[in-house]
């Protein structure tokens, strides 16, 4: 290498390392709005404290596994068991018996509901609210109970269950590090940071067509990706696969509700 | 009415960054629904900005701006305590109106 193409080398490296410094201020930088999501933020906020349904009440009230109206740090534990209905729960399944149980809605019909109609459109400021309290806590999933260890194993074989007219997988495309589709990185939920980027990431707003999704929505969505039957709102199998994803982000950043493409 | 605007600012020297994020549909009237119908134009076309109650920026804004839009400017001369308001109206005659305080 000539001293000059040295010199321009060593410049370039600082230019670059100036960038990053300056990426990682803006991202510490909390007085710089640049994430729609918070929009939602505000709207799940005011859903949860104003009282709604057949029975007029609020959600405050509403158990998140931390006990009954705690809402920081809950999401980084979720899913987990609850003792009340005997079962592993997410964030939104959880959020569907407090809608049953705190204000007298069905929970059956909500879940029925396609995405963004009616009490569904309340569910998207709802997962952006309580993920949102969250934001910056480390996963820690609990695994103590053995329905929450049924559902990590249950989870894994979906995410490895091959099938469909394409012979598809989730580990088709996220088993691997350093794939991707067009530009689009596709993180390796096998691992714990690819697992927090891809997991910890929802809910989230989605720059491409201005929606709120929820973690929900986003599992569909993948099974209707790989040509899968449709397998429901808050049904075992997403909640399964949470399990899977969110004990392997263990240890990972929550940045959720983030911006996504 | 509206959703609640998020006004952001950030003081630099005798500078402010003024960060706000809007909730708005911004629909152009081009996009048609599931049904096939034309979505009609729904969009914030009067927009400004106070620095205690002094109009600082104006601006008419038309279909291109996106779906809950960001926008971000510097304001000189602005002290801890000033008062930063933004309003909007857009083409149905719906208005918001958010104050900060310059912290």
């Amino acid at each position: 290498m000539t001293p000059s193409r040295l010199v321009r080398h060593a410049a370039c490296l600082l230019l670059g390392a100036l960038s990053l410094q300056a990426q990682a201020q803006a991202q510490a930088d909390t007085n710089e709005v640049a994430n729609p999501a918070e929009l939602w933020e505000l709207r799940g906020e005011d859903v949860w404290n104003t009282p709604a349904g057949p029975k007029s009440a609020s959600l405050q009230a509403c158990d998140l596994g931390l006990g009954a109206g705690v809402v920081k740090g809950a999401f980084v534990q979720l899913p987990r068991y609850f003792a009340d209905t005997q079962r592993v729960q997410d964030l939104e399944s959880r959020l569907l018996t407090c809608l049953q149980n705190l204000q007298g809605f069905n929970a059956a019909e909500i879940a029925a509901t396609p995405f963004g109609k009616g009490e569904q459109i309340k569910m998207q400021g709802l997962v952006a609210y309580v993920s949102g309290q969250s934001r910056g806590m480390t996963f820690a999933l609990p695994q103590a109970h053995a329905a929450e260890r049924l559902m990590y194993a249950a989870g894994k074989n979906i995410f490895y269950f091959r099938g469909g007219p394409y012979d598809f997988s989730c580990a088709s495309c996220h088993a691997d590090s350093g794939k991707r589709i067009r530009m689009q990185q596709l993180p390796n939920l096998t691992e714990r940071d690819g697992a927090a980027f891809g997991f910890g990431g929802w809910p989230a707003y989605r720059v491409s067509n201005g929606q709120m999704w929820g973690m929900q929505q986003r599992l569909n969505d993948c099974f209707r990706q790989q040509r899968f039957p449709y397998p429901g709102y808050a049904s075992e199998a997403t909640i399964a696969l949470g399990v899977y994803l969110g004990v392997t982000a263990q240890g990972g950043v929550s940045v959720a509700p983030a911006p996504k493409r | 009415m509206p959703d609640k605007m998020i006004i952001r600012t950030k003081v630099n020297g005798n500078n402010a960054v003024v960060s706000v994020l809007m909730a708005h549909e911004m629909d152009t009237g081009l996009a048609k629904d599931a049904a096939g119908k034309t979505i009609p134009a729904w969009f914030i076309n009067e927009w400004m900005a106070t620095l205690n109650g002094r109009t600082v920026m104006s601006a008419q804004w038309g279909q291109s701006v996106s779906k809950n839009p960001l926008t971000r400017f510097v304001l000189k001369d602005v002290k801890k305590g000033d008062k930063i308001a933004i309003s909007w109206r857009d083409n149905k005659g719906e208005t918001r109106t958010d104050e900060t305080v310059v912290a």
